[in-house]
């Protein structure tokens, strides 16, 4: 199919595309890398009456580093992030996730941006930005408002994002020394959304005996699951204090179980969403013992 | 005539030539349908139905007439008044019935996707923009969607003419089933369930038609596997003089068997053509090709065999299921898949009770039709899970079960139980290949190994055989005009160089560059002084085109012939230059060369150029004869198909935890007879194997209660990627057919019929230790684990 | 509502202006208005890769892009790699092992797999694997694919070892 009928403004400034947004309100697209947008556009799924692009427009890219955080513009591709020596170093649960980000020509146009406002359920980078709790800057006409990542996805293919702003930079936290991270993701096709995916970020209390060491941080998420990447508050707070072993990963796999609402769709049954989800749980719980030494 | 070849010159038939047609394809300066732009062309679209089974109480064009750029809108009706329907009835088979198709909808829809209204725009964007300002009212009417439920005597019927939702049902019976199964130490028995499919073609169905009220002639651009099919139908339905049309065939872009059918939207669009007189096109885009490109499989499989206490198969039967959407397939019929699966499922093995039904009916789907393999993949996984299952019920190991079950090669020819004629099977001989190549022995040890470390790693084994090149005792009865001839034309040009018209179609296989090495190796010229003309009904020698792996097989046979004659045209003028006997002289180096020493004689040019513009030189009563036109049409008197064969092994992991499946390696031994170019049947077997993976694997028309198809698009329907496919050894026997000169039987669906089989036996391998079996392909995560749940329980 | 913009890009290394709509991608545009036909439209959706082509030096869906959006851009299309000779090997080496059949997905996977070969290190089957898996072959298998990229590029390795001064 062909695009329906739309006007286009490649703006050059962001004030330019704030004032067009809020011309337009609803009836306007932001078309930033477009590897969704212009799918859904091709498909008449989505018909706007102009679409903005933002692709022009100076100081929106790039990934850069201050004394706490890493500050990662809208507009940067997945191919920036995954070749980022910054993102290596400093954001490592991102850097296990790109690889898993679609393909080399998508990667080399899709942007965060755009991903984190497609707010796909099944995507990498909403989860990681929910594990890492992310804040994203919103700007619109009367100014910039920050949003934790956590409470930005509100549902499926819906967040906090006002439809007179736009999202113009991710700001994570830098990975401390010693903190862990895992992540995994189940598909039956590389580069495929997940059909359950896991990411996850941990820090220890370092006791002298490996045995005594313990988690004093954890925060789990899951996507392909719910309507939106799933904090698993309760049973990270289960689990927070304890030195992993064979027993708190089985009590973690039950409150997992009591905390996951999955829904079904072609690539599973809402329980079949649910035991990979708890398989992929105790993968990530096994590995951060490895990781701190509780568990050969 | 003699066809010994000159001991100086090596045979190119056999040799892994590369492909001429690859190197303006690799420039992407291939010409596909697409890509052609005719003056006046209007692009057209479709109106199709939303719902899976509807009347059409009112269609309503007014609004969408008045929309920008749009030039004509057509309902079924306004196409009716110039097309006839077809109709997917078989003479010889009174019981199989059918309802006449037109090519849109008419009084009722009977599938989600089924053409309804064509829209004719200056450009294909217009045209879509009109697709919502035409207004459909309908009534909606229950929709029959399980295979089971359309037989229940309160289904609605899709047709309520034909009495009934029951297409067809066929019955097998050899010896005494009831008896042998009574008297069987051991019977296993099996449910399989396999899912809907598509081919997916890369290159979306696409048709230029181009009418010229003038002339009264029709030419169409079609990405088609039979354009002579295609050419009769035009000149049938549309009532067109057959020499005023033309059908011509460019670079297709993957077919399967999909674009061997007759389809409603692409007659429409050249039945629109006929009703502007200006050029056509309609080209699918992705989400209607879903809903349109003929679906495939969807059987349930019901089976149970019977074994000795000493490992002996005594008795087999199948029950069949399958759906098959709202019609029969004009002229290739939708039943052979379930044929197929009757006659075919473990016709490897020698047995002598057997019991087979096929039921085949309809439902409010898109239509089924002949995809690669047909009911061959869905026969050679039923047989060889059902030999596994026997196998491990007498504790043997599975590969030595089938060397014992094995057609014996001394039984040759032999006729199964189920009904085939083998005239010569190397059975034996591929599978004692195949386990020296897969080092079976040792990778037995190793699966135990792994095993013992909680890896659940599988080894399938599938024998599967190859129906090949339908002969005309198979297509000719059913009065369906369906042609299996196949011809050649040479053209011998003033330099020496050759012009070959194949009624053979391409989409890749390279059968068009085996012709080349026919020809070459008989004329004694390079494939590169040769250059293969095919796919257009209006030049080339009648034929049927490309289904059922014949290319190579019948119009290699036709090359052939062809060759053998100019050849023997082109010496008889050297002989009468040089004074000597035609029979004195061979061809070789493109060279006019003695026979009994090769010494070289004169050039191939010169005698082309004399018996092109020197003809003064020739005796008076000697005609050059440098265009030589010959058919091959498979005798009456030998079975109506050739039968090829081969094995394949599958080595994979599955995770028991995650349902995911990790394709470790893949082999297949294969014998399609003689083979003309090894690196081509190479890829044909790797290409099958891959669409075969897809399909054990991933690929699946998912479709709600309500027959709408909830999986039409390329993101949601899966295909294969590289990522997850294995490397694929391939290694070859050749037992060429003794009803050809030439010898070969052909490739083309070899992969993909052993494929799902061989992937089902090797899952089962990996879950055995663990009680658990698949019974429903795809085999996604979730099969699997349901699988392995069932064993807990 | 304008519904048409005036662009100027560089195309296969010369400067081309065009009028273009601008609800049209860049699939259409290449194909339709400028006849080049070698980049191919499997599924308009991003997902098959038979429209990849090459923008500001990095391969790109050209379904998911507006043709508004190459303005300004350094597009390049399978006509044009194989007119300058980039990818003369790689096509040789497709070629010779019959990587392609139908070959409606090759100038897409060409596109994709020129990134592979330009590299100074060998890459492993299971990265060629990885890196081409954007890209569906219906056709092939993908064995004969991986083996032409993999005997290009060690055959670009083999020589840039041979010639250091090279290149």
């Amino acid at each position: 199919m062909k695009a329906p009928l739309f006007d286009y403004v490649n703006a050059t400034s962001l004030d330019q595309a704030l004032g067009l947004l809020d011309q337009y309100g609803e009836e306007a697209r932001i078309i930033a890398g477009g590897q969704s947008l212009m799918a859904t556009l091709n498909m008449r799924l989505s018909q706007p009456q102009v679409l903005i692009d933002i692709n022009s427009i100076q100081g929106l890219s790039g990934v850069r580093e201050t004394r706490k955080d890493i500050r990662i513009g809208a507009l940067t591709r997945h191919m920036e992030l995954l070749e980022s020596d910054i993102v290596k170093e400093h954001l490592p649960l991102i850097a296990s996730a790109m690889p898993h980000v679609a393909h080399v020509a998508i990667r080399n146009r899709g942007t965060i941006g755009g991903s984190l406002s497609m707010a796909d359920p099944a995507a990498e980078l909403p989860a990681c930005c929910v594990a890492l709790d992310a804040t994203f800057e919103l700007s619109s006409r009367s100014g910039q408002r920050v949003v934790k990542a956590r409470d930005f996805f509100s549902g499926l293919y819906t967040t906090e994002r006002q439809d007179n702003e736009i999202l113009t930079q991710i700001t994570i936290p830098k990975c401390a020394p010693q903190q862990l991270h895992y992540f995994e993701e189940i598909n039956r096709r590389q580069g495929d959304f997940a059909i359950v995916g896991l990411a996850c970020t941990a820090a220890v209390k370092k006791g002298l005996m490996s045995s005594k060491r313990s988690l004093k941080a954890l925060d789990v998420v899951i996507f392909g699951c719910e309507d939106k990447p799933t904090r698993l508050a309760q049973t990270c707070l289960h689990l927070i204090g304890t030195s992993i072993d064979k027993n708190t990963i089985t009590a973690a796999k039950q409150k997992l179980e009591q905390e996951l609402n999955p829904t079904a769709n072609l690539e599973g049954r809402a329980d079949t969403k649910l035991h990979l989800a708890t398989v992929l749980l105790e993968r990530a719980l096994l590995s951060l013992a490895r990781d701190i030494g509780t568990i050969d | 005539m003699d066809n010994q070849r000159p001991s100086d010159r090596e045979s190119i038939i056999g040799k892994s030539v590369p492909r001429s047609a690859l190197r303006q394809l690799v420039h992407g300066r291939g010409r596909y349908t697409d890509d052609i732009q005719l003056p006046r062309m209007l692009e057209l679209v479709f109106v199709r139905s939303p719902l899976a089974h509807a009347k059409i109480v009112n269609i309503n064009i007014d609004d969408a007439l008045r929309q920008p750029g749009i030039a004509h809108i057509f309902t079924g009706a306004d196409i009716a008044e110039i097309c006839k329907p077809w109709n997917g009835e078989a003479a010889h088979r009174p019981n199989l019935k059918s309802a006449p198709q037109y090519p849109l909808a008419m009084e009722q829809v009977t599938w989600q996707g089924e053409p309804i209204v064509a829209i004719l725009a200056e450009t294909r964007a217009q045209a879509e923009d009109a697709i919502d300002h035409v207004f459909i009212d309908f009534e909606e009417l229950p929709a029959v969607v399980d295979p089971h439920g359309a037989l229940e005597a309160s289904a609605p019927l899709i047709h309520p003419d034909l009495g009934t939702n029951l297409a067809d049902e066929q019955l097998i019976e050899a010896g005494s089933p009831d008896e042998a199964f009574n008297k069987a130490l051991h019977v296993v028995e099996a449910d399989f369930t396999f899912g809907r499919q598509t081919g997916v073609t890369l290159e979306p169905r696409s048709v230029i038609a181009d009418y010229n009220s003038g002339s009264r002639s029709l030419t169409v651009y079609q990405s088609h596997q039979s354009p002579f099919q295609m050419q009769d139908l035009y000149a049938q339905n549309l009532a067109i003089d057959e020499n005023n049309v033309r059908v011509i065939c460019p670079d297709v872009g993957g077919a399967f068997g999909v674009k061997l059918h007759i389809y409603g939207d692409e007659v429409a669009a050249v039945a629109s053509s006929v009703l502007t007189g200006r050029p056509v096109k309609f080209v699918a885009d992705r989400m209607e090709s879903f809903v349109s490109d003929t679906h495939a499989r969807d059987h349930r499989v019901k089976a149970r065999m019977a074994v000795s206490a000493n490992g002996r198969i005594q008795a087999f039967e199948v029950d069949d299921l399958s759906a098959v959407g709202p019609y029969g397939h004009a002229r290739r019929f939708s039943i052979v898949e379930g044929l197929q699966t009757i006659t075919s499922a473990a016709a490897p093995y020698k047995f002598k009770h057997y019991r087979g039904r096929t039921r085949i009916v309809y439902q409010n789907k898109n239509m089924i039709g002949m995809y690669r393999g047909v009911g061959l993949p869905i026969a050679c996984a039923v047989g060889e899970q059902m030999v596994d299952l026997a196998a491990a019920a007498v504790h043997m190991d599975p590969l030595e079960f089938r060397r014992q079950n094995y057609i014996d090669d001394d039984m040759y020819p032999h006729t199964t139980a189920t009904g085939i004629h083998f005239e010569q099977l190397s059975l034996h001989q591929c599978l004692t290949q195949l386990k020296a190549l897969m080092n079976y022995d040792e990778l037995r040890q190793e699966q135990q190994q792994q095993r013992e470390r909680g890896i659940y790693r599988g080894i399938g084994i599938a024998t599967f055989i190859e129906q090949t090149a339908y002969g005309s005792r198979y297509y000719g009865p059913t009065e369906a005009r369906v042609s299996v001839q196949e011809g050649c034309t040479l053209k011998l040009e003033p330099t020496g160089k050759v012009r070959c018209l194949t009624s053979a179609t391409e989409q890749g296989q390279g059968t068009t560059a085996g012709i080349a090495q026919i020809v070459a190796e008989e004329l004694g010229i390079g494939v590169d002084d040769i250059s293969v003309i095919h796919g257009d009904s209006g030049t080339t020698p009648y034929g049927g085109g490309s289904w059922a792996s014949r290319g190579a097989a019948m119009a290699g046979e036709a090359a052939l012939k062809a060759a053998r004659q100019l050849q023997s045209n082109i010496l008889e003028v050297a002989a009468a230059l040089l004074d000597l006997a035609p029979q004195e002289l061979t061809l070789s180096r493109s060279r006019i060369c003695l026979k009994h020493n090769g010494q070289s004689c004169m050039e191939l040019e010169e005698v082309a150029k004399i018996g092109h513009f020197r003809q003064d030189q020739l005796p008076a009563d000697l005609q050059p004869e440098f265009a030589v036109t010959r058919s091959h049409v498979p005798r009456n008197d030998v079975p109506p198909y050739y039968v090829a064969n081969g094995v394949q092994a599958s080595y994979l992991e599955v995770d028991t935890h995650t349902g995911i499946i990790r394709l470790l390696r893949h082999w297949a031994v294969d014998d399609c007879g003689r083979i003309l170019n090894p690196m081509i049947v190479d890829e044909q077997v790797r290409g099958g194997i891959v669409q075969g993976i897809g399909g054990a694997l991933l690929e699946k028309c998912h479709y709600d209660l309500q027959g709408q198809m909830l999986n039409a698009s390329m993101a949601d329907y899966l295909v294969p990627m590289a990522s997850e496919m294995p490397d694929i050894h391939v290694e070859h026997v050749e037992t060429p057919t003794r009803y050809t000169q030439l010898g070969a039987k052909g490739v083309g669906e070899a992969g993909t019929i052993g494929a799902i089989g061989v992937m089902w036996c090797a899952i089962n391998d990996a879950l055995r230790p663990l009680g658990a079996q698949v019974k429903e392909q795809p085999f996604t995560p979730e099969v699997i684990l349901d699988a392995l749940k069932q064993t807990h329980q | 509502m304008q519904n048409t913009r005036e662009i100027a890009f560089t195309l296969n290394g010369e400067e081309v202006s065009h009028r273009v709509p601008v609800r049209q991608h860049l699939a259409d545009f290449l194909r339709h208005e400028l006849g080049l036909t070698g980049t191919h439209i499997g599924c308009e959706q991003g997902v098959c890769g038979a429209c990849t082509i090459r923008v500001n030096g990095r391969s790109a869906r050209s379904c998911l892009m507006l043709a508004v959006q190459a303005d300004g851009c350094v597009v390049e299309t399978i006509e044009g790699i194989s007119q300058s000779g980039e990818i003369a090997d790689l096509q040789h080496e497709f070629i010779q092992r019959n990587a392609a059949q139908c070959a409606f997905c090759t100038p897409g996977m060409l596109m994709t797999a020129a990134d592979l070969i330009g590299g100074k290190e060998p890459v492993s089957r299971d990265a060629i694997r990885d890196h081409i898996s954007g890209n569906y072959c219906r056709c092939t298998g993908y064995h004969a694919i991986v083996d032409a990229i993999e005997s290009t590029l060690n055959k670009r390795l083999a020589s840039d070892k041979s010639n250091p001064h090279h290149g």
